[in-house]
């Protein structure tokens, strides 16, 4: 008797499934394969008219030769530059979480600390970047104080393509630190305190409580934010587009490179009506960007997992 | 006792070194806002003189500027484009965190052939990021006749996975089956339970869902920028931004500085009052595992 209920009941769950499988499966998974089908479309323009073939040569042109050179250098931007906010975001955010939980040195308005370190993570990218390039650019506030101080010359800072990628990169940490640190912290305070009382017990220094408990513990968190700041650093794009429109364009060989350009922008580029307009280009690097996301976050689960089967 | 006694001045210079640290991290948070709101009551002329510590009169001679100067080199002013966020943001809001609610509910509460399965493949779909298929996207706007829709941002909002994943972990702690098998004792339909009992057992959760629902909406620039690219009028606040951005031809920076400062004031309001909930919100959705 009870059993038939729970089946009578059953298919209202199917039912309530409906609108989300639904959206999911026309606004998401279409789109998805979709996009995968079109990079297979490769067409050619002979003045007005286009002709369009099958199979893999949007990506054999655009790719895997020397007209490669764009989707490389985008790809390796986007690359370099998480990097580069990365590694300093998650080294302050360590520390920061240990001070924050830390009950041996208790500092006094942790809780205002956090809300304001995480505040720019809040604000709209674009409105950032917009206010960052406003500061940067060749009359801007931060421009002028440095060139009166010697460091920069008349033609600004935002000239020069690895200044912009620092300050893109700054700005990805500058937004991001304290949202990883809250995680962080919460991690740490969801470690047994009963394991820090035994190894105060032990005579263990903070330091080795750190190393010895703290970190090994938090890998798992530690694992889902790499993952996830990996997945959202590679589709970059609010940011480098409205800090420098992807450039300044550097001459380096002979070839003319986007310094800032990720790969995100570069699909924005081709989807974008006008005279670039290529879908298959667009859907050719927008599945390299796909495969790349897919092994990156593969890659580092598997590796920080065995670290910690090791650990233990 | 000298040991002590070294021990303790050394925690407390310590001390001194973290809070010295922190606050020079805070200064560095606030630093870039100071400069904007500063810079957006002072002339043009003022503000490439460098950085400057006293604000200026000049906000709302800057103010109307921009709600001129950008009505007409973009074709909406910066209220016009706020407003048209919300249009977007509110409903979109809305779907996802009830559809959100409803779907978590479903793979909890109830028994069917297919309910790992379903929520197996929500879990999985979960870390898919939405930019890589944009191509398609476009597609399936041109077929439905969505593009240059604002619905074409609603709609999809039905179907947000991290929703419903935070919405079932709190549903498997803070719901439970009994009220839902009383309902059903006193003859109240599904949906109905759903709706007027299970919700507003929700209504924490709901919060924090919908406040990072809103965000995310409110300053998502990828998608409105290409599927209303052609819609000068239904130019979003991101999209808005943009265009300041673009006219700096003008180079009326008292303006720029104005228009960022209004597209801020909202989320900031809201990040004064709710800031307790949003870090809340972020530390439970790292404590994923």
């Amino acid at each position: 008797m009870k059993k038939k209920k729970t089946v009578e009941y059953g298919k209202y769950g199917l039912m309530f499934l409906v609108p989300f499988f639904l959206v999911f499966l026309i606004f998401q998974l279409y789109p998805l394969l979709y996009t995968f089908y079109n990079s297979l479309i490769y067409s050619a323009k002979n003045g007005r008219y286009v002709t369009e073939s099958f199979g893999f040569q949007n990506f054999t042109e655009y790719i895997f030769t020397s007209g490669g050179s764009e989707f490389w250098n985008a790809l390796f931007v986007t690359i370099f530059m998480w990097i580069l906010n990365f590694i300093p975001q998650i080294l302050l955010s360590l520390l920061l979480a240990a001070w924050f939980t830390d009950i041996k040195i208790k500092l006094k308005g942790s809780g205002a600390f956090k809300v304001i370190m995480y505040m720019p993570n809040i604000i709209t990218a674009a409105t950032i970047a917009v206010l960052f390039y406003s500061m940067f650019e060749v009359q801007g506030p931060i421009t002028t104080l440095l060139r009166d101080w010697g460091l920069v010359g008349q033609g600004g800072v935002l000239n020069s393509g690895w200044t912009s990628f620092f300050i893109i990169a700054f700005i990805q940490f500058w937004m991001w630190y304290g949202n990883t640190m809250i995680v962080l912290c919460a991690g740490i305070l969801g470690i047994n305190p009963s394991l820090y009382e035994a190894a105060s017990v032990d005579g263990a220094s903070s330091r080795q409580q750190f190393f010895k408990i703290t970190l090994p513990l938090l890998k798992p968190i530690l694992q889902y934010t790499l993952v996830t700041s990996a997945i959202g650093g590679l589709q970059m794009y609010d940011i480098p587009q409205l800090f420098n429109d992807g450039g300044p364009i550097v001459v380096q060989g002979g070839n003319s490179i986007n310094s800032t350009t990720t790969v995100v922008m570069l699909i924005k580029k081709y989807v974008d009506a006008g005279a670039t307009q290529d879908y298959g280009k667009a859907a050719a690097y927008s599945v390299m960007l796909f495969i790349f996301t897919l092994i990156i976050s593969l890659l580092f689960y598997r590796l920080t997992a065995e670290k910690t089967k090791k650990g233990r | 006792m000298n040991r002590v006694e070294s021990t303790q001045s050394k925690v407390s210079v310590n001390k001194i070194v973290r809070y010295v640290v922190c606050i020079f991290l805070c200064f560095l948070s606030i630093l870039p806002f100071y400069i904007l709101i500063i810079n957006s009551t002072l002339k043009s002329s003022e503000i490439l003189t460098g950085i400057k510590i006293i604000p200026g009169g000049e906000f709302i001679t800057n103010f109307k500027n921009l709600l001129e100067g950008s009505a007409k080199t973009s074709g909406v002013n910066v209220l016009q484009a706020m407003v048209n966020s919300l249009i977007i943001t509110v409903p979109a809001t809305i779907c996802q965190v009830y559809f959100g609610s409803l779907t978590a509910y479903a793979v909890t509460v109830y028994e069917f052939k297919l309910k790992k399965f379903a929520w197996g493949f929500i879990y999985a779909i979960m870390m898919i990021p939405q930019q890589i298929s944009m191509v398609g996207f476009i597609k399936v706007c041109n077929i439905t006749h969505l593009y240059g829709s604002y619905l074409a941002m609603i709609i999809p909002a039905i179907a947000a996975p991290t929703t419903v994943y935070f919405m079932k972990q709190y549903m498997e702690t803070g719901l439970s089956t009994e009220i839902v098998e009383a309902a059903r004792i006193d003859g109240s339909r599904e949906l109905y339970t759903f709706n007027h009992i299970v919700l507003p057992l929700l209504k924490p959760a709901m919060a924090t869902q919908a406040i990072f629902a809103f965000v995310a909406s409110w300053n998502n620039l990828y998608t409105p920028s290409i599927i209303l690219a052609t819609e000068r009028k239904k130019q979003t606040m991101p999209m808005f931004v943009q265009a300041l951005k673009a006219n700096d031809k003008e180079r009326d920076w008292g303006q720029i500085y104005c228009g960022l400062f209004v597209t801020v004031i909202p989320i900031l309001v809201m990040y004064f009052f709710l800031s307790k909930y949003i870090i809340a919100g972020v530390a439970l959705g790292g404590v994923k595992e």
